[in-house]
């Protein structure tokens, strides 16, 4: 074999294709390209929603008419162009499902090859899983072991119908339409999502889970997400994501809202692998989400997040931590590779006395790729004792990519401790010799390191989705050799 | 079992390797002593394919076969170990971890099936036994915040998990306190057996005390300008390296 130079680990590292990078043949009902309020209206009418649900989406449509994209972010790309944009498209014919088998079989193929089997899922790993296909919500299994409990997970368009009061309490409190562009496109243009409720002191006994993918093409993908955790209770939450390869850029623009009450804790962790664009920067997902999560006295919400894909991320799971007590934690892992830029990190919004946050960021990145870490430690006035903790790590591989921190404190009370720690490394011919050198081939190697820089994160993943990151991390990195 | 002939190398345009040639068979330990910057730990590296360097002339052979064109990875599925002068440190990695993956990794360039846990995990404690490592220490990232001693008892704990054909032990004494010299020294002679080869390059006689040589070579500038058996190292030890290069004028 050959030297193995830099320059050829960047080449190796080039060549990984994209493996879910498929399009799956079901016939889809998609709405004429373009936006304005008769759209707005007409997926409103679509879902049959009350005309409370209408005029909020109205309000936000208004205001995101007279808003403008922003533009701060450390990310380079052409804009969507809104009204050349589909926002609606739902597989045709959506039927009631009450079990599996009533599934469309190429849609459950489709789930397949994504490597989530329902049925497999169903028996082996105890997980509840509602897929968000394009946009609309195709399967919840195990309602009704669920439903015992008074938990409540189902698509966000059917809680709108079954539980509106819910909803209509909570949508919107965590995220104000008027939040930012993004988002109040996405409450103008929602279509559909998950709700979850979980009631008073109940412990949710099984992981509940959201697949979305993209199918579609040319359309947009808004999705809603909306998850209650009343007090004392507690809920781990997963959401998985993934689009075929296409040549043109598809937007996606999700919300997603936490509400932990008192004493209630939630986990929420992500794998996001949407299509990152071909090796060219071709193509890919624009992937603009809003999340964040509220802290009630002695809650805690922890966001982790494993970001593989789209061609361009905008993205800060955050937490307003308003409880006295609270807690708010973010873990990420956010990979580039190729021309795919990230803008990633968190806002912890210190409000309440003796609140805690800890954030630790893992950015890699390889090929031309640019990741940026952006975060927001801001300690109110009447926020005693509060103390953040956050550690941001960069891994880099090559010479062509960046690795940029972007770290903001504000503080406003004396009391306050906050910690930032920071640090960049590149994997280094010496490691990858002294791999080599106990019998470990250079691909296998990358992995190792990557996969040992990454652990701190990978650890806070429950343990199914682990073992899918893990793989993520190296096929989205390693090159496809032979 | 390792034959290396008239070995030129160079990095950079500078060359460090002028001439070398050595035999090592099967059963033997060679010491390898010489002047820092002589190019003790080169040689080691292109043994072990490095690919940093140039071999611009001469060959390598184990067990009569060339592996000039061996990738690192392929020379250590052949047999072929190096500890490590300065090892490096792989954060998040721990060391069981680590191992586990080299083991594995050989095994499959050799078509075998994954080590079962079972036997991984009497030979992680066997070995360890024999270094006398805490099993705590194997929890921790390979080499991260180890002490010198530490990296160097770790790198003979691989050797003894992975059970080389011919392993290169490059000054894995320096760092070792008293204490620890004896362990890993011992730890050695254990592995040693009539089918491997040892070759270790040191600076001391105080390791060669442990680790009997059955030849001592002199690195000079590139080649090995003076061979003997166990009595040359003492004779250096008193009397350094200046009677050789005068010698060699
Ligand atoms: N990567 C490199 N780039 C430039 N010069 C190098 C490189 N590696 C080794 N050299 C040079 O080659 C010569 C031999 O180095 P080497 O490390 O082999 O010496 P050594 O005999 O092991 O010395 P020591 O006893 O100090 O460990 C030195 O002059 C060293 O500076
Ligand atoms: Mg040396």
């Amino acid at each position: 074999m050959s030297k193995y130079t830099e320059e050829q680990l960047e080449q190796e590292l080039k060549t990984q294709e994209y493996k879910y990078g498929f399009y799956t043949d079901i016939e889809s009902e998609t709405f004429a390209k373009g936006l304005n309020e008769e759209v707005v209206i007409a997926i409103s009418k679509k879902k049959n929603e009350p005309q409370w649900m209408t005029d909020w989406r109205l309000e936000a449509f208004r205001v995101w008419k007279k808003m403008e994209e922003p533009e701060w972010a450390n990310v380079q790309y052409e804009k969507p162009k809104f009204q050349d944009i589909a926002y609606y498209s739902a597989p045709k014919e959506k039927p009631k499902l009450n079990s599996l088998d009533e599934v469309d079989p190429e849609l459950l193929d489709t789930f397949k090859r994504l490597g989530i089997s329902l049925d497999e899922q169903k028996k082996l790993a105890n997980v509840a899983v509602d897929i968000v296909m394009d946009s609309v919500s195709v399967a919840t299994t195990f309602k009704k072991t669920l439903g015992e409990k008074g938990i409540i997970f189902m698509p966000i368009s059917e809680a709108i119908q079954e539980h509106p009061e819910l909803v209509r309490k909570y949508l919107g409190t965590v995220v104000p339409t008027t939040d930012n562009f993004y988002a109040a496109l996405n409450s103008a243009v929602f279509s559909d999502g998950s709700f979850c409720y979980i009631p008073k002191g109940v412990r949710c006994p099984m992981e509940l889970s959201t697949y979305f993918r993209i199918n579609e093409g040319g359309t947009g993908q808004f999705e809603r997400t909306l998850v209650v955790a009343d007090k004392g209770s507690y809920v781990s939450y997963l959401e998985g994501c993934t689009a075929p390869s296409r040549d043109e850029n598809q937007l996606h623009a999700a919300v997603v809202e936490l509400i932990a009450m008192d004493d209630a804790e939630i986990k929420y962790s992500t794998v996001q692998n949407w299509y990152p664009g071909n090796k060219e920067g071709k193509g890919g997902v624009y992937n603009f989400v809003t999340k964040r999560g509220l802290c009630e006295n002695n809650a805690k919400i922890s966001w982790t997040q494993v970001e593989t894909g789209s061609a361009v991320t905008w993205k800060y799971p955050s937490c307003i931590l308003k409880g006295n007590n609270s807690v708010g934690e973010f873990y990420s892992i956010a990979v580039t590779n190729n021309y795919q830029q990230a803008d990633t990190g968190t806002k912890m919004i210190h409000l309440g006395k003796n609140t805690k946050s800890t954030i630790i960021s893992k950015g890699i990145s390889a090929g031309s790729s640019q990741n940026s870490y952006r975060g927001l430690v801001q300690i109110g006035a009447r926020a005693e004792n509060a103390r953040n903790f956050s550690q941001c790590d960069s891994l880099l591989m090559g010479n062509l990519c960046g690795a940029h921190t972007f770290p903001y404190i504000e503080v406003k009370n004396k009391t306050a401790q906050v910690e930032h720690e920071a640090t960049t490394s590149k994997i280094g011919e010496e490691q990858l010799f002294y791999c080599n050198q106990r019998g470990i081939d250079t691909e296998k190697a990358i992995a190792l390191i990557v996969n040992g820089f990454s652990k701190e994160v990978l650890n806070k993943l429950p343990m199914e989705f682990a073992v899918e990151a893990q793989k993520l991390l190296e096929i989205s990195l390693e090159g496809s050799v032979g | 079992m390792l034959k290396i002939e008239n070995l030129h190398a160079s990095i950079e345009d500078k060359s460090i390797l002028k001439g070398l040639s050595l035999e090592v068979k099967a059963g033997e330990v060679h010491a390898i002593m010489g002047p820092n910057g002589a190019g003790k730990s080169t040689l080691a590296n292109i043994i072990a394919g490095k690919e940093e360097y140039e071999v611009t002339a001469g060959n390598i052979e184990l067990d009569g076969e060339d592996i000039g064109e061996l990738a690192p990875e392929e020379r250590a599925h052949n047999g072929i170990f190096l500890s490590f002068q300065y090892p490096v440190e792989i954060p998040g990695v721990s060391v069981t971890n680590f191992i586990k993956t080299a083991i594995n990794e050989t095994r499959k360039a050799k078509g075998l099936e994954d080590m079962p846990a079972k036997d991984m995990l009497k030979m992680i404690r066997e070995k360890s036994e024999l270094l006398e490592i805490d099993r705590k220490f194997l929890s921790r990232s390979l080499n991260e915040g180890f002490s010198g001693g530490e990296k160097k008892r770790n790198e003979i704990f691989q050797m003894a998990m992975l059970a080389p054909k011919l392993a290169i032990l490059d000054e894995t004494d320096s760092g070792l306190d008293i204490d620890a010299l004896r362990i890993v020294a011992n730890g050695v002679n254990k592995l040693k057996s009539k089918d491997n080869a040892v070759i270790v390059i040191t600076h001391y006689q105080r390791l060669l005390d442990y680790i009997v040589p059955d030849f001592v070579h002199v690195l000079h500038d590139g080649k090995i300008v003076k061979s003997g058996d166990a009595s040359l190292a003492l004779e250096l030890e008193a009397k350094g390296y200046d009677w050789i290069k005068q010698e060699l004028v």
